[in-house]
């Protein structure tokens, strides 16, 4: 048995207590970096021709063009908005009956696990995947695209607003059921009520997100100012790229800012 | 008019008086009439034989993915490994920047609230408004298509959310701890390493698994603008209208995302 010295310097205890576990991470990411960053290749040549592009998209930034594309940016953003509004609307709406089958306290188990499919479903599948086969099936147009952000929302909506379902006080529940209230009744004054604050900061989150993302599935023809930004990058017209860049940043930035202010006014 | 309903006895108990009712009712109304106006205006030039035949076009599209190609499994090894070294090594990017940013966004670390703290803040949002997508189409343009592309894709993406959830973590950070270590003398680096990482080293960790969960999925697709990874095979799938192979990289996508999930909430279990 050694002799118990006390340290003299004290340590900052390590993130990770095993030592073997510690060095055993450390290597293996180091080994990891090596290998992910070798799997890339990276074509210098190419780089640098790209170098002059870069250069002409970052004095696009400085000088975004909003006139000579203007009618196409116009036309994109109402498209972009208007699929917002209405797949957000329909979406949270569509998720209160989905969010109340996946919640374990309000359902029977065959509806809770077609929902949590349902849900799983939704939020796995990434927007741009469901885009491309609704644009398969419905054709190209906002149409698709107001499809693929509803039903990304109602997964969104649904899994959170479960998870809040599953927590309300079961007293409320309790005490409607005694009084002898159907089941729309309970819903509508034990649970609804409960999860309203929740389901309207949801919603404007997700009204947030469905903007951002109406932005992005126009690249795969489902409508929204993606197609017009994606049709500028494709002539290399930076400058109105850059301009519509700059119009959704400065559109999320206000979303931001208005959400924040009626969440803060709802509590 | 109270006196009216007084006498009416016994009077019915309403949720709202009459005022408040109207006003909720025109207020859904208002909210209505928005909707379907919008409505209106997106699908103004749909072209609707299209969408009734929809579940025509869905059964067929559905009966040519039957079965899935499963010996294209195969081929979907090595970009598969590529999509999540795109969002390993993104995710890895995206922490080195986002560190920096979310301190000098943080309003009880930044050096200058008034001239650095915006600046930050509006890194921050730049990032998180475009999404990965966007910045893998302009990157594809400059460094020419590949993972490389993808990779910086997801990391511009990601210092955004990183970075706004860090900078909250330290604002939420116990100052107690930051004065003690300052009571000893401590230098404003020290502070930081003694006083406020050990803080919000588990916030970080946990935030970094999180976003790295979210971009296996987003680096799935990025490919589709020609950024590396399995997207690519998606793409070429999709032009030549090889149903059973897209059903298959479907399958793919499906299980890896579901996979680097149950990764992410084991971990961040762990963390909390």
């Amino acid at each position: 048995m050694s002799v118990h010295q006390d340290p003299t310097r004290w340590q900052r205890p390590p993130f990770i207590k095993s030592s073997l576990l510690r060095w055993a991470l450390i290597t293996g990411s180091l080994l990891y970096l090596l290998v992910g960053i070798g799997s890339l290749d990276i074509n210098w040549v190419r780089i640098m021709q790209g170098g002059e592009r870069g250069l002409r998209f970052v004095s696009g930034f400085l000088a975004p063009d909003f006139v000579s594309r203007g009618p196409d940016i116009l036309n994109g953003f109402i498209e972009s908005l208007t699929m917002t509004v209405t797949s957000t609307a329909a979406g949270v709406l569509l998720s209160i009956p989905v969010a109340v089958g996946a919640a374990r306290n309000l359902s029977n188990k065959f509806f809770y696990l077609v929902c949590r499919a349902f849900i799983a479903v939704s939020r796995t599948l990434n927007e741009i995947i469901v885009a491309i086969l609704l644009v398969a099936m419905f054709g190209f147009g906002p149409f698709a695209g107001f499809l693929t952000l509803t039903f990304a929302t109602i997964g969104f909506m649904a899994k959170l607003l479960a998870e809040d379902m599953e927590e309300i006080q079961a007293s409320q529940l309790e005490a409607l059921k005694a009084s002898g209230a159907t089941f729309l009744q309970r819903l509508d004054f034990a649970v609804l009520s409960q999860v309203k604050p929740r389901l309207v900061g949801l919603s404007i989150y997700r009204l947030d997100i469905n903007f951002r993302e109406s932005a992005v599935i126009g690249i795969v023809g489902a409508g929204g100012v993606g197609a017009t930004l994606n049709t500028a990058m494709d002539r290399y017209e930076y400058d109105s790229a850059a301009a519509i860049i700059l119009i959704i940043i400065a559109i999320v930035f206000v979303a931001e800012y208005l959400s924040g202010m009626i969440r803060r006014h709802i509590k | 008019m109270k006196a009216a309903t007084h006498k009416k006895a016994p009077p019915r108990w309403q949720l709202r008086d009459s005022a408040s009712t109207w006003r909720h009712f025109l207020s859904w109304l208002a909210g209505t009439m928005l909707v379907v106006w919008c409505f209106q205006i997106m699908t103004n030039e749909t072209i609707w034989s299209f969408v009734y035949d929809a579940p025509r076009q869905a059964v067929d599209i559905g009966s040519r993915m039957l079965p899935p190609d499963w010996a294209y499994t195969r081929e979907l090894l090595w970009p598969m490994w590529e999509t999540i070294n795109m969002a390993t090594l993104g995710t890895l990017i995206g922490v080195v920047i986002a560190v920096p940013v979310a301190f000098l966004a943080a309003r009880n670390t930044t050096p200058s609230a008034l001239f650095i703290r915006p600046i930050a803040l509006f890194v921050i949002v730049a990032s998180r408004s475009i999404n990965s997508l966007i910045w893998a189409l302009l990157l594809v343009t400059i460094v020419g298509p590949g993972p490389l592309a993808g990779v910086f894709a997801i990391a511009l993406r990601s210092i955004g959310f990183i970075g706004k959830l860090l900078y909250e973590a330290i604002e939420e950070i116990d100052e107690r701890q930051v004065q003690a270590i300052t009571a000893t003398g401590a230098s404003s680096p020290q502070i930081m390493a003694w006083g406020i990482v050990p803080q919000i080293s588990p916030a970080l960790a946990g935030i970094t698994v999180f976003r790295w969960d979210i971009n296996i999925r987003e680096s799935t697709v990025l490919g589709l603008v020609g950024a590396g990874g399995v997207g690519m095979k998606l793409e070429s799938a999709l032009n030549t209208l090889a149903w059973p192979k897209v059903f298959m990289l479907l399958i793919a996508i499906f299980a890896t995302v579901a996979v680097s999930e149950w990764i992410s909430a084991k971990v961040r279990h762990k963390l909390l």
